[in-house]
C-alpha cells in the first residue's frame, strides 16, 4: 500500500546553507557504478540524493543531503564515495531535530 | 603563538556537552568544537531524554531546561495492516515533581547546554569542523586541525564526541568503518499542531506526555521500529531500520516513513498536523561487539562515536551524558594528581565505563545482534512490562502453533497481518533469550 511521496516536499521543509559548488561527497569512480549491482545508495538514501541515470550508472547531486552517513556505510565495499562533511556552520542547519 | 587548552572536546551533543560541562566547573581550560551553524544545528533525536543521567551532572536542570511533556504513558504497539495490539502503561506517578522521562526538542536542549556550559567557563565555538586529528611522532594526540584558516589547536588531551558517524577516529585508524548491520538509520518529522488537539487525542493534560513505540508491519519486514511522540504544540514520527536491511530491500525510508504516518491507526492521531521539518540520522546498534578502542594516548571516544547505545532499552543520550562525564572525571583525576595522559593512565576511563551501566548493560544485550533495535520497544522504560512483554511473544512462539493461531485470530481480524506479527515475535524472542 506504498503510497507515491516526493522527498522534495519534505526537504523543502528543510533548512539549508548552500555552500555553493563545494559538495562534500563525491563519487569516486562513474564506471564503478555502471557495474554496481544494487545501487544501494538510491535506495537508502534519505534524500534521495543518488539517481540511476540514463547511462547506467548513478548521479549524485548533494543539495538536500541530510549528512547522515548511510551512503557512506552501505558503498563500504565499493568504496567508491569520498564523503566529508561540509565546511563548519554549512549543510543542514536543523531548527529543531 | 599557537594557544594551547587543557582539553578539547569535538562535537556539542549530550556527550561532549557533559565533559565539556565538567571540565569547565572544575576550573579546567576547555575547549569544545562544534561543526553546526549553532549547538543542534546537526543533531536527532526521537527524543526521550532520561533525566538521572543529566541530574548527576547538573542538579537543577529542572529550573531552566527547555522540556517538552514529562511522560505519564507508554504504549507499546505491534501494527498490522490496518490493526494494532498493544500495550499501555500510565501511572499517576508519574505526576512528579522530579520526572524521570521527558519529550524533548533536541535544537532545544543542545542550546540550553551551551548557555550552561559558558556559565561555568567552558569555551564553545560552532561553525567549525575539525578535519584531522594532530599527532606526534609517538602517535600521541596533541591537539586538532580545524577546517577554519590557521586552525591548528593543541591540548594535553582530546576528547572525541562527534557522534556516529566517527570520522575522526576512523582517519586516524583508531576505528574501522561501522558494519551496515550495525547501524540503523531513523528518519523522522516534526508535525505541529494545536496542544489542544493533542491533549484530546492522547488523553492526558498540559504538561503531560504520551510515547508510543511502534514495530510490525510498518518496517516492511525489516528489522526496525518506530516511534510517536507527544510535544508541547508538536508530534515527533519517525521510523529507522537496520541499513543492512535498507540495502537489500526496495523501499526508500521516507516511503516507509510517509506509510507509517498513513497507517489507519496512526492517521487519525497526526490528522492536520503541519509538517515542518525531516531529519535523518544514523543510530550505532552493534552492542558490546561493536564497540571500538575507547582511549589512546592523548585521547579518548565518547558517546555515540564510541558506539555506546542500547537499542534494547532505546537508550543513547544517557549513555552519552555518562560517558562523556566519565571522560572528564578521568581527565580531572590525572589533572589534579599531575600525571600525563598516557594510554596507561587513561585507562581509568575504560575501568569506569567497565563498572558502570554502560559496559555491563552492552554486555548483558552483547549475543542480541542486528535484532537489537527490534527488541527497543519491549524493552521500555520499565522492566517488569519489559518482562512480561517478552513472555508474551515466548509463550506465542513455544505452544503449537495451530492452538495459539486460533487464539490470536480472535484479536485479530487479518490472517496475513497475524502471522508477520507472530514472525516478528519469534524474531524478537531468538533475539533476547
Ligand atoms: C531518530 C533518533 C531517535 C533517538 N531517540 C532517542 C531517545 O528517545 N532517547 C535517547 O536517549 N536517545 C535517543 N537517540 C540517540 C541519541 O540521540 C544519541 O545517542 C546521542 O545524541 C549521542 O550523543 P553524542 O553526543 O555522542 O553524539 P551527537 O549527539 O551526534 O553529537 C555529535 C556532535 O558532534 C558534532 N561533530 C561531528 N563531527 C564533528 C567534527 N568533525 N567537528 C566538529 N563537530 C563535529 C556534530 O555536529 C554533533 O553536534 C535517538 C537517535 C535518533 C537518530
Ligand atoms: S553503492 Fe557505491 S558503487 Fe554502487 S552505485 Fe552507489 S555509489 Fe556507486
Ligand atoms: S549522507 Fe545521508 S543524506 Fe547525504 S547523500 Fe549520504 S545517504 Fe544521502
Amino acid at each position: 500500500m506504498s503510497i507515491m511521496v516526493k522527498v522534495e516536499e519534505k526537504l523543502y521543509q528543510n533548512r539549508y546553507i548552500v555552500d555553493e559548488s563545494r559538495p562534500h561527497i563525491q563519487i569516486r569512480n562513474a564506471d564503478v557504478c555502471k557495474s554496481c549491482d544494487s545501487q544501494a545508495c538510491t535506495v537508502c538514501c534519505p534524500a534521495a540524493c543518488y539517481s540511476r541515470n540514463e547511462t547506467g550508472g548513478v548521479t549524485l547531486v548533494t543539495d538536500g543531503c541530510l549528512e547522515c552517513g548511510t551512503c557512506r556505510v552501505v558503498c563500504q565495499d565499493k568504496g567508491n564515495i569520498a564523503w566529508d562533511y561540509p565546511r563548519g556552520g554549512y549543510g543542514i542547519s536543523y531548527k529543531f531535530g | 603563538m599557537v594557544e594551547k587548552f587543557d582539553a578539547i572536546v569535538i562535537g556539542a551533543g549530550p556527550s561532549g556537552n557533559a565533559a565539556t560541562y565538567t571540565l569547565a566547573k572544575q576550573g579546567l581550560k576547555v575547549l569544545q568544537l562544534e561543526r553546526g551553524e549553532y549547538p543542534g544545528a546537526k543533531n536527532v533525536q526521537g527524543g526521550i531524554m532520561y533525566s538521572h543521567e543529566l541530574e548527576k551532572i547538573i542538579p537543577d536542570f529542572r529550573d531552566d531546561c527547555p522540556t517538552e511533556r514529562h511522560i505519564i504513558e507508554q504504549r507499546v504497539w505491534l501494527l498490522g495492516d490496518d490493526s494494532y495490539v498493544g500495550t499501555n502503561y500510565r501511572s499517576e506517578g508519574f505526576n512528579t515533581d522530579a520526572p524521570n522521562r521527558y519529550t524533548i526538542i533536541r535544537a532545544n536542549i543542545d542550546k540550553w547546554w551551551a548557555e550552561r556550559i559558558r556559565k561555568v567557563g567552558g569555551l564553545q565555538i560552532c561553525e567549525t569542523t575539525v578535519t584531522e586529528l594532530i599527532r606526534d611522532a609517538s602517535g600521541r594526540v596533541t591537539g586538532v586541525r580545524t577546517d577554519r584558516e590557521g586552525g591548528e589547536i593543541h591540548a594535553d588531551v582530546v576528547i572525541m564526541a562527534d557522534g556516529v558517524n566517527a570520522l575522526l577516529a576512523k582517519r586516524a585508524g583508531m576505528q574501522a568503518e561501522a558494519a551496515p548491520e550495525n547501524v540503523a538509520l531513523a528518519v523522522k518529522e516534526i508535525l505541529f499542531i494545536d496542544p489542544e488537539l493533542i491533549q484530546q487525542r492522547f488523553g492526558i493534560k498540559e504538561e503531560e506526555g504520551v510515547v508510543i513505540e511502534i514495530m510490525g508491519k510498518v518496517t516492511k519486514g525489516m528489522v526496525g521500529t518506530a516511534f510517536l511522540y507527544t510535544n508541547k504544540e508538536s508530534l515527533t514520527i519517525g521510523i529507522g531500520c537496520l541499513i543492512s536491511d535498507f540495502k537489500t530491500g526496495s523501499c526508500p525510508p521516507y516511503r516507509m516513513l510517509e506509510d507509517l504516518k498513513n497507517h489507519p491507526v496512526i492517521k487519525p492521531l497526526i490528522e492536520g498536523a503541519e509538517m515542518k521539518e525531516y531529519a535523518a540520522h544514523m543510530i550505532p546498534e552493534g552492542g558490546y561487539k561493536a564497540v571500538p578502542q575507547l582511549y589512546g594516548d592523548g585521547w579518548m571516544v565518547v558517546g555515540d562515536a564510541a558506539h555506546f547505545n542500547n537499542a534494547a532499552h532505546r537508550e543513547g543520550s544517557n549513555l552519552a551524558m555518562a560517558s562523556g562525564r566519565m571522560a572528564a572525571e578521568t581527565v580531572i583525576g590525572l589533572h589534579q594528581a599531575g600525571r600525563p595522559y598516557s594510554a596507561a593512565n587513561l585507562a581509568a576511563y575504560k575501568k569506569k565505563l567497565d563498572d558502570s551501566f554502560i559496559m555491563k548493560d552492552l554486555k548483558k544485550y552483547r549475543e542480541l545482534p542486528g535484532i537489537m533495535h527490534g527488541n527497543k520497544q519491549f524493552f521500555g522504560a520499565y522492566p517488569d512490562e519489559i518482562t512480561a512483554a517478552a513472555h508474551n511473544w515466548f509463550t506465542v512462539d513455544s505452544v503449537d502453533k495451530k492452538s495459539k493461531e486460533k487464539e490470536i485470530m480472535k484479536s485479530f481480524i487479518k490472517r496475513r497481518s497475524v502471522m508477520g506479527l507472530v514472525g516478528d515475535a519469534i524474531k524478537l524472542v531468538r533475539a533476547v533469550r
